[in-house]
């Protein structure tokens, strides 16, 4: 083959020496064939001149051979193309339908793909980001937690298995603007963060060792964004000063724009100087860890050492280490551990719909070859070489895979675009790995090895079905001539339907398991509660009197704006991500081999259960008189009632926390349980106590209108900025949104959508494919039906006849389907909420919906054969 | 099917017959190939020399047939062509699928539908 095209590209240049041994070789020609006529007794002349004369003339051959040697290679292949076209020209409907079905498979593929590249393939933005890890602190109810100051700078001075051990957590800081400070994500980093990262920053320096101390003047570093959005990209930026929270800090540097810190997305960067409250108890846990492994070092050897200091720091601090082991897990499983199984199986499912795509069209082909076959078995009588038709058909697929290739590309692009602006912005910044999300090298390569493998479906298919028997048209018969075709096609419908039912299974079961989790029991009613974050500025923390007149004036000012019915403070709103549990023993109790229980705790405003909607259950709510200066009391859900107090009043007991302020707590009240955690987590114990006994300095207000909630956001606001200027908003939102797009609800809903995008199309596809094979075999038998019904067979039985055959079609594709997705549910598993992938339901309705919009497919031409004439007999060839 | 009394060569049949005569003749040049495939269709084809070239040259190019130039039988240098193994099994196969043709035409042919 090689040598061949070679022979061909030397001959497209005309090479001196190869028309010279033309000449001779015609030379001789002549001279042998002059011999011949002298020996018959011609003349010299004569037999000259008839030498010549049966030869055609010497310039034409010439110029003959000329031309077999190189123009025409070209030549058939621009005839080909030119076939080709015409072909579909000829049917603008089949190319149009082949192209689109094409260029939708390819594109879901393909944006699906960019997506999957983007988290899973390209490589986090880091120096060998294979050997970083995260470390965490680990509980049984916090099995990947955060480390607490004092253990991380154990841990750090201890471990060997780290090159780098730095931390960092997320807060928020306030920044001067017109309307009252504006909400900043900062990321409080250790200083050797971003050499740990093993990334410089693009301008100036990164944090010097020992600049996270509290005495070292105060810096920050920017994120390129950052420079480009906030300052104009200012090229003398470096040595600048920017207020955060009204205190002046020196720019030092800027980062590269490829930096990004999906852990806590930030737009400032300053030092972590754990000089806080927090910082100072071993049993406050609010930072974040990543670390280098040393060159050699497994995460199992760093993960027997970090076990190994926690044991000892467990033995060494008892009170506040209890039970506090350790974890090692791999940087970029926190990155996208969450998104990962989401894009495969997104992926999949958009491959399977490729797959559809492809047969589909492939059938279109096929059939096409079909009815083409007696033109084609008389080419290949006149002497197309079987490399000529192959050429043809590769020919007519290349134009069909061209357009079609590059309409799904533009259409790849258009999905990722809308699939991105789907995404809440307080996930999008959680995923900074698609924020350049583009069709890179690798993508259109991707894209690029579907067009090839469809090329070449395209092109074999055809080929395999004419080649099998190449010259059956000649004989013009048509009764057999179908069957090759009508058994190749019934396993391609087959292969389709079963790839549909695998979609459908798939959708259907993360169709149920979304409406499950929006049905989950919440313990509040969302519609109407409108949610404004704030943080507090520290001189309104200063004192636990002047904090609880802070939240008297909040509630008085929100209570009095048009349209809120009532208002409730939290320090954490529900239905969020935050654990915030301490531990606690009850008064009076003796514990098995002194433990403890631990609960997430929330701290609350009077009326902050009845504006949630949530009913008390026994007892009191918290009310004004619970001040500082009174005994301290508590309120428990439900859950904590039922497993603490079985069979008795929680009301008068007491509680109190192991770390921290040792004050005991009366409990003098029993509410229902409310979601506090994420949608798909179980619902759990719960202590509040009275935000007006406690300082927060983040706090959730939530404000329940009488009308729409939107509506009276700008008003709370308002009100909120009235009880503390300084107040930093750091969301404005609705309580429905936040559900909405808290992650367990967004994953779950945008993967089921998806899912139920592909498994439509699918659905549609192989209907289409169905519907092809059955119509096209009607097509076929038109003379074998007409004969039957010239022979007194009922219309009712030839409909039978085709129904039978389309049926145990489509009874093969549901069993294959079948099969394929109990198989393929398996891999949903960690995706469904309270569904399970044998859910009989979703089986049910997947085959029930198959089996009519398939009957619905066939129904078209069963009517068609039973509407066949007998004279019809008479009249097809 | 042709004009007259002889017939024109059917196009694409030419590579078969030329690939036929270098089996049953072995090595051999332009001009003898074209007297052979003259008398073996008896006379009754009118095959224009002149054609038979460029079908070599095709034949050369797909490997079919491999050329060396020699001295004929009265001295005279010519290019000689000779069947290389693809050849022989390309001239099997067709020569197959035109019995097959042939033997379906047959039947049309016989017995008029």
């Amino acid at each position: 083959v090689i040598r061949r095209a070679l022979q061909r590209l030397r001959g497209l240049r005309p090479s001196e020496e190869r028309e010279q041994e033309l000449r001779e070789e015609l030379e001789a020609h002549l001279q042998l064939a002059t011999d011949d006529h002298l020996r018959a007794g011609l003349g010299p002349a004569e037999a000259r001149r008839a030498a010549v004369l049966e030869l055609g003339g010497l310039e034409a051959t010439r110029e003959a051979v000329r031309d077999a040697r190189t123009v025409p290679v070209l030549a058939d292949l621009l005839r080909d193309a030119r076939l080709g076209l015409r072909q579909l020209r000829r049917r603008p409907l089949f190319g149009a339908t082949a192209v689109f079905v094409l260029a939708l498979g390819l594109a879901a593929s393909v944006a699906l793909f960019a997506f999957a590249d983007a988290a899973l393939l390209r490589p986090l933005p880091y120096a060998d980001p294979g050997s970083l890890v995260r470390v965490y602190e680990s509980t049984d109810s916090c099995p990947l937690c955060n480390l607490s100051y004092p253990d991380f700078k154990d841990w750090k001075e201890q471990a060997r298995a780290f090159s780098g051990f730095d931390l960092f957590r997320g807060t928020t800081v306030g920044l001067d603007a017109p309307g009252g400070p504006e909400a900043a994500r900062v990321a409080l980093v250790s200083a050797g963060f971003f050499r740990t990262l093993g990334v410089a920053p693009a301008l100036g320096r990164d944090f010097a060792p020992g600049e996270d101390v509290p005495s070292a003047p105060p810096v920050v570093v920017l994120p390129h964004r950052t420079w480009q959005v906030r300052y104009g990209g200012d090229p003398g930026m470096v040595g600048r000063t920017v207020r955060l929270d009204g205190q002046p800090h020196t720019v030092i540097g800027v980062m590269p724009p490829s930096f990004a810190f999906a852990p806590s997305p930030a737009e400032f960067y300053a030092p972590f100087t754990g000089t806080d409250s927090c910082g100072k108890r071993r049993s406050c846990h609010n930072a974040h860890s990543v670390a280098r492994l040393r060159p050699g070092v497994t995460l199992a050897a760093a993960l027997d050492e970090v076990r190994a200091i926690a044991a000892r720091l467990e033995q060494q601090y008892p009170d506040s280490n209890r039970g506090q082991g350790a974890a090692v897990a791999p940087l970029a499983e926190s990155v996208v551990g969450r998104v990962r199984p989401v894009l495969l199986l997104l992926l999949s499912g958009a491959l399977l719909l490729f797959a559809i795509a492809a047969f589909n069209v492939t059938g279109l082909l096929v059939v096409r070859a079909e009815t083409r076959r007696r033109e084609l078995a008389v080419r290949t009588a006149m002497g197309a070489s079987g490399a000529r038709l192959l050429g043809q058909f590769a020919t007519e697929a290349a134009v069909l895979v061209g357009t079609g290739g590059v309409l799904g590309l533009g259409l790849a692009f258009v999905f990722m675009k809308l699939l991105v602006g789907l995404l809440p912005t307080g996930l999008w910044a959680q995923l900074p790995f698609f924020h350049d999300l583009g069709l890179g090298p690798r993508v259109v390569g991707f894209g690029g090895v579907l067009a090839l493998a469809s090329l070449v479906l395209f092109t074999l298919a055809p080929w395999l079905l004419v080649r099998q028997r190449p010259l059956e048209g000649l004989a013009g018969g048509r009764g057999s001539s179908g069957t090759v075709w009508r058994r190749l096609g019934s396993r391609l419908v087959i292969a389709e339907l079963a790839t549909a039912m695998v979609l459908l299974v798939g959708a259907g079961l993360l169709g149920r398991s979304l409406t499950l989790l929006l049905q989950v029991e919440l313990g509040l009613r969302p519609e109407g509660l409108a949610v404004v974050e704030v943080r507090a500025e520290a001189s309104d923390l200063e004192t636990q009197e002047r904090f609880a007149a802070l939240v008297r004036r909040m509630r008085d000012e929100v209570a009095s704006v048009p349209g809120v019915a009532s208002v409730g403070v939290t320090s954490t709103a529900p239905v969020g991500t935050s654990v915030n549990s301490r531990w606690f023993r009850i008064v009076g109790r003796a514990y098995p081999g002194d433990g403890h229980e631990e609960t997430p705790f929330r701290s609350v405003s009077p009326g902050y259960f009845q504006t949630l909607g949530t009913p008390l259950l026994s007892g009191r709510d918290f009310d004004e008189r619970d001040l500082p200066d009174r005994p301290r009391v508590a309120i428990v859900n439900a859950t904590l009632a039922r497993q603490m107090f079985p069979g008795e009043s929680p009301l008068g007991r007491r509680l109190v926390y192991v770390a921290g302020g040792k004050e005991e707590l009366e409990i003098v009240g029993v509410v229902a349980d409310v979601r506090e955690g994420a949608l798909d987590a179980a619902l759990t114990a719960a202590v509040y106590h009275p935000l007006t006994q406690d300082t927060s300095s983040f706090m959730s207000v939530l404000a329940r209108a009488s009308g729409p909630e939107r509506g009276v956001l700008p008003g709370v606001v308002a009100a909120l900025r009235r009880a503390s200027p300084g107040f930093v908003v750091r969301e404005q939102t609705t309580m429905s949104t936040r559900i909405g797009n808290s992650p367990a609800a967004y994953f779950s809903r945008s993967t089921a959508w998806l899912a139920g995008v592909f498994a439509a199309l699918a659905l549609v596809l192989s209907a289409v494919g169905l519907h092809g094979v059955v119509a096209y075999s009607v097509g076929q038998r038109t003379r074998e039906i007409a004969i039957r019904m010239a022979l007194g067979a009922q219309r009712g039985s030839v409909q039978g006849m085709v129904l039978r055959e389309a049926g145990l079609m489509v009874v093969a594709g549901l069993a294959v389907g079948a099969v394929a997705a109990a198989l393929g549910a398996r891999t949903l598993e960690s995706l469904l909420f309270q569904v399970r992938p044998s859910d009989p339901w979703v089986g049910a309705g997947v085959t029930g919906v198959l089996a009519l919009v398939a009957l619905v497919a066939v129904a078209v031409p069963a009517r068609r054969a039973a509407s066949v004439h007998p004279m019809e007999a008479l009249r097809t060839d | 099917v042709g004009v007259g009394d002889k017939a024109d060569v059917w196009q694409g049949t030419l590579a078969l017959m030329v690939l036929k005569t270098l089996e049953t003749m072995g090595p051999q040049h332009g001009y003898g190939i074209a007297r052979r495939i003259e008398q073996t269709s008896g006379g009754q084809l009118s095959l224009n020399y002149g054609t038979l070239y460029p079908a070599l040259v095709k034949l050369e190019q797909e490997g079919a047939i491999s050329a060396e130039w020699g001295l004929s039988e009265n001295n005279r240098k010519a290019k000689f062509y000779r069947l290389t193994a693809g050849g022989r099994r390309r001239a099997a196969r067709e020569a197959r699928e035109w019995q097959q043709a042939t033997a379906i035409l047959a039947r049309f042919v016989a017995e008029p539908s």
